[in-house]
């Protein structure tokens, strides 16, 4: 890597900093924006609502500030990396997040992980047997798995697989008393995974498999797939040697796009499943109106967004010659 | 002696509703062992058609009905795909029109061309890398070490076009199938590759089967010639034969269509004393890339210090090779780009700096035809509409625009009903004929032709030109006509400027530039037309007679 790339991705993280920093400050009005008072939640779940208890509470959160102090107080401490207390726990939010941050991330990634191969694989066979029926039965299949509500197949699937067949469990990641240890509780976390993977991964896979296949269409028909053809090589080593490699640049990019959602991007299927994630931990504050730990799960979002665009590029730099990190 | 391949009776079966059944029709020929044979033809005429049912790499829609195919006694038709595979690559390769698309964008030439050795040899890798440095070597590329690692992008037009041909040439073919190969270079470098391959093809004794469509290349490097119209082979002979005593109609036809390339002799006005309808001063415009924080940007100089005035009445070529500048000038003198400096005065009135609004009454006087016919009229409007948009723009009335677009179709000699008709239902030259009319519906004084005809075929490319020239002659235009070609600039141009790099290196009328070039570039320029020697003398015939 050119000297000239390491100082591009020097800038490009100044400047992702710079973008965090107004995100900050967006998702802060964002959230006052919102009706509702963390205070009277608290309140009302404590079963005493009376003016003196409520004027305690925001007191005790610094919620009686004016608006732009508050906003000080957010920023100044974000910088010194301190995302504040969340108001119910009473942890601090980064430690909350940070516990909930791995099961998120098994989901997510093996989601990602599935849809990217699994997409790519159906992609391929359908654009090798090209206007034959195996191509339209998974150009059918990758439409409907596009089209149909996640929450909606996180359903049908529950009822599928947990209730009707009894196959796999219906929620939660781990079962709850059995204190499984080593290769049990790998296995029972694995089935626990699932169908949240499954649901999380389909509309992705749908999507990598319908870019996949047009994409190695109009690369089929590129003057250099011509060239591999005319040196005598077997069709196989054409579609994997040269087609796929450059039909797949485009499917980085959507890559870089679901996996910068790999944090903020499973609030269903975790609220569904009852994943016990930063999706459901973001689900929770939202109706609590806690508005540190919403600021804090924003923020790490957004911080994901940023650094996987970031990655994407590099990626796409390694992958593809022609481009150079150094606009 | 027993020819390398032969083909015998071929017909090739076209899709039903393509517009004839077969793409090429009880076609035989014999290609022998060390010889180059041209097949010739305009698009369409189903020259590149034997070429791929060679190499298996016929479109599935397209199959052999019948006839033979014979290479080393077997024949490749119903040969079996596995063993076919074989022989491609190996014993038989072919290099390609597009070198810029050519190759994969994502390997580097080493791999590339070691691919050849990884499929048909089984050479260790060690030798694969000995070997491919070698064929660099013998392709002439600069710096054959450094070509190894680079990657496609890396390299020019014409390098690329050389990786190709060592590709080809990797494992001593029998047999060199080259389909169109300099058709996308310019001129110096068509002439450097076609000296490389005739040279190779020396060395090795490789039969060659070059299709072309450009006389000039056949003139320069054909044994033998075989001529195809509509899938029909209607002339074949050597290449005397062919070029000086065509016999078939078509054949004459189409030599005659090629610009000889001595400039016919013209009246020089002499301009003094008129005013020109175009004054380009110091015309300057730089591209700058942009540079990024820590990139120092790069800049291209597209042109420098321009200057040239352009009187009614005459055609002025602007030649020069890709890179130039031509484009540039021509783009900046209709404000399509904004120069950086010098003036632009059109009619006497300074138009470099004028806004959107103020330029307006100024777009209907100076009108451009561009390159091509197929990608610069909007599919989804009647042709009718595609010429009475600009006057209803500047707020002629429909019926009036209207009348007027169907005048404009005679003067092009378009018929009437092609006014409700779209463009799809046209060919090409007629579309170039559509926007022609396009141009001239606001009657301008200035017409500029940025290559208007190099994306046609030669016998419609006369005809073109011949019709440029007419309404030049008949509504006294002032004609920038930008071109590579220099027989056509030869054929069609008053005066003539050279650019090279952005400059003007030359300029001149045309009969003097052509018969002295006093620039080394100019020089070389000319020397590089391929079939210099061939009609190098003027024929009166040869434009603008489509027979």
């Amino acid at each position: 890597m050119s000297i000239q790339t390491l100082f591009y991705i020097a800038g490009r993280l100044i400047k992702g900093l710079l973008v965090l920093f107004v995100i900050a400050i967006f998702n802060f009005f964002l959230i006052r924006a919102a009706p509702g008072d963390p205070a009277k939640v608290m309140a009302g779940e404590a079963g005493a609502a009376d003016e003196v208890f409520l004027q305690q509470l925001r007191e005790q959160f610094g919620l009686d500030q004016p608006l732009y102090y508050q906003l000080w107080v957010y920023i100044s401490n974000l910088v010194q990396f301190d995302m504040g207390q969340t108001y119910r726990q009473q942890m601090p939010v980064f430690d909350l997040i940070m516990d909930r941050l791995p099961a998120t991330l098994l989901l997510t990634g093996t989601a990602f992980v599935l849809s990217l191969g699994l997409g790519v694989l159906v992609g391929v066979i359908a654009a090798s047997n090209h206007r034959k029926w195996i191509d339209s039965a998974i150009s059918v299949a990758a439409l409907v798995f596009y089209a149909t509500p996640l929450f909606w197949l996180a359903l049908m699937a529950v009822l599928l697989f947990s209730v009707f067949l009894g196959w796999l469990p219906a929620f939660g990641m781990e079962t709850v008393g059995a204190n499984y240890t080593g290769w049990d509780r790998v296995v029972d976390i694995a089935e626990h995974l699932v169908l949240p993977a499954m649901t999380l991964g389909l509309f992705f896979t749908a999507v990598y498999a319908r870019m996949t296949r047009t994409s190695m269409i109009e690369t089929g028909r590129a003057d250099f797939v011509k060239t591999a053809k005319a040196k005598g090589m077997s069709p196989a080593r054409v579609t994997f040697r040269h087609t796929l490699r450059n039909a797949l640049l485009p499917v980085v990019t959507l890559a870089g796009l679901q996996a910068g959602q790999m944090i903020g991007g499973a609030v269903l299927t975790e609220t569904v499943f009852a994943w016990p994630g930063i999706g459901r931990l973001m689900f929770e504050a939202l109706f609590q109106r806690d508005y540190n730990l919403l600021l804090g799960v924003f923020f790490i979002s957004s911080a994901m967004v940023v650094l996987f665009n970031l990655v994407t590029d590099i990626i796409y730099c390694l992958v593809d010659p022609r481009i150079e990190l150094t606009k | 002696m027993n020819p390398v391949l032969k083909v015998e009776d071929l017909s090739i079966r076209l899709p039903v509703g393509a517009d004839r059944p077969y793409a090429v029709n009880k076609l035989s020929y014999s290609l022998y062992p060390g010889e180059i044979l041209c097949v010739v033809g305009e698009s369409g005429s189903g020259k590149s058609m034997t070429a791929n049912a060679v190499m298996g790499l016929l479109p599935k829609a397209i199959q052999v009905d019948k006839g033979a195919i014979i290479f080393d006694g077997k024949d490749l038709i119903s040969l079996e795909e596995k063993r076919a595979r074989d022989l491609r690559g190996n014993r038989i390769s072919m290099i390609f029109q597009e070198p810029m698309t050519a190759l994969n964008p994502l390997m580097r030439v080493e791999d590339q061309i070691g691919e050849v050795f990884l499929i048909h040899s089984n050479l260790s890798k060690q030798q694969r890398k000995a070997r491919t440095l070698e064929l660099l070597k013998d392709v002439g590329l600069p710096d054959p070490e450094k070509a190894m690692r680079v990657y496609p992008h890396q390299l020019s037009g014409g390098q690329r076009q050389r990786v190709m041909i060592a590709m080809a040439l990797a494992l001593e073919p029998s047999i060199l199938i080259a389909d169109e190969p300099t058709t996308a270079l310019d001129v110096t470098t068509q002439a450097q590759i076609l000296h490389l391959i005739k040279e190779l093809q020396r060395k090795h004794g490789t039969a060659v089967m070059f299709i072309t469509h450009d006389f000039g290349v056949v003139a320069e490097i054909a044994d033998r010639v075989v001529v195809m119209q509509y899938g029909d082979m209607v002339e074949i002979g050597s290449r005397e034969q062919v070029l000086n005593q065509p016999q078939h109609p078509y054949t004459k036809k189409l030599i005659a269509a090629v610009p000889p390339l001595s400039a016919p002799d013209r009246e020089i006005e002499d301009r003094a004393g008129q005013k020109p309808a175009l004054s380009v001063k110091s015309l300057c415009k730089t591209y700058v890339s942009p540079g990024g924080w820590f990139k120092p940007a790069r800049t291209v100089h597209a042109a420098q210090d321009v200057s040239f005035d352009l009187y009614r009445g005459e055609t002025l070529g602007l030649v020069g090779e890709s890179g130039s500048g031509k484009s540039t000038v021509s783009r900046c003198i209709v404000r399509l780009l904004d120069a950086d400096s010098g003036e632009i005065l059109l009619g006497g009135s300074a138009i470099q700096d004028l806004d959107h609004k103020a330029l307006v009454p100024f777009r209907k006087q100076i009108q451009m035809v561009f390159q091509d016919p197929y990608a610069s009229l909007n599919p989804r409007k009647t042709v009718g509409r595609i010429i009475a948009d600009g006057p209803i723009a500047q707020g002629v009335p429909v019926a009036e625009a209207m009348d007027r677009a169907r005048e404009l179709l005679k003067l092009v000699e378009l018929p009437e009903t092609a006014l409700e008709r779209y463009p799809h239902e046209f060919s090409g030259g007629q579309r170039q004929r559509v926007g022609i009319a396009r141009a001239l519906a606001h009657n301008p004084q200035v017409l500029v032709a940025d290559e208007a005809i190099s994306a046609l075929d030669v016998s419609v490319q006369a005809q073109i030109l011949e019709l440029i020239d007419t309404l030049k002659k008949k509504l006294n235009l002032a004609v920038l006509f930008v071109v590579h070609d220099l027989r056509v600039a030869a054929q069609v141009c008053d005066r003539v400027i050279v650019m090279q790099h952005g400059k003007i290196v030359e300029a001149g009328d045309t009969k003097a530039v052509f018969e002295d070039p006093q620039h080394t570039y100019t020089q070389n320029l000319i020397a590089s037309i391929p079939g210099a020697d061939w009609r190098s003398e003027h024929q009166p015939t040869a434009v603008g007679q489509p027979a």
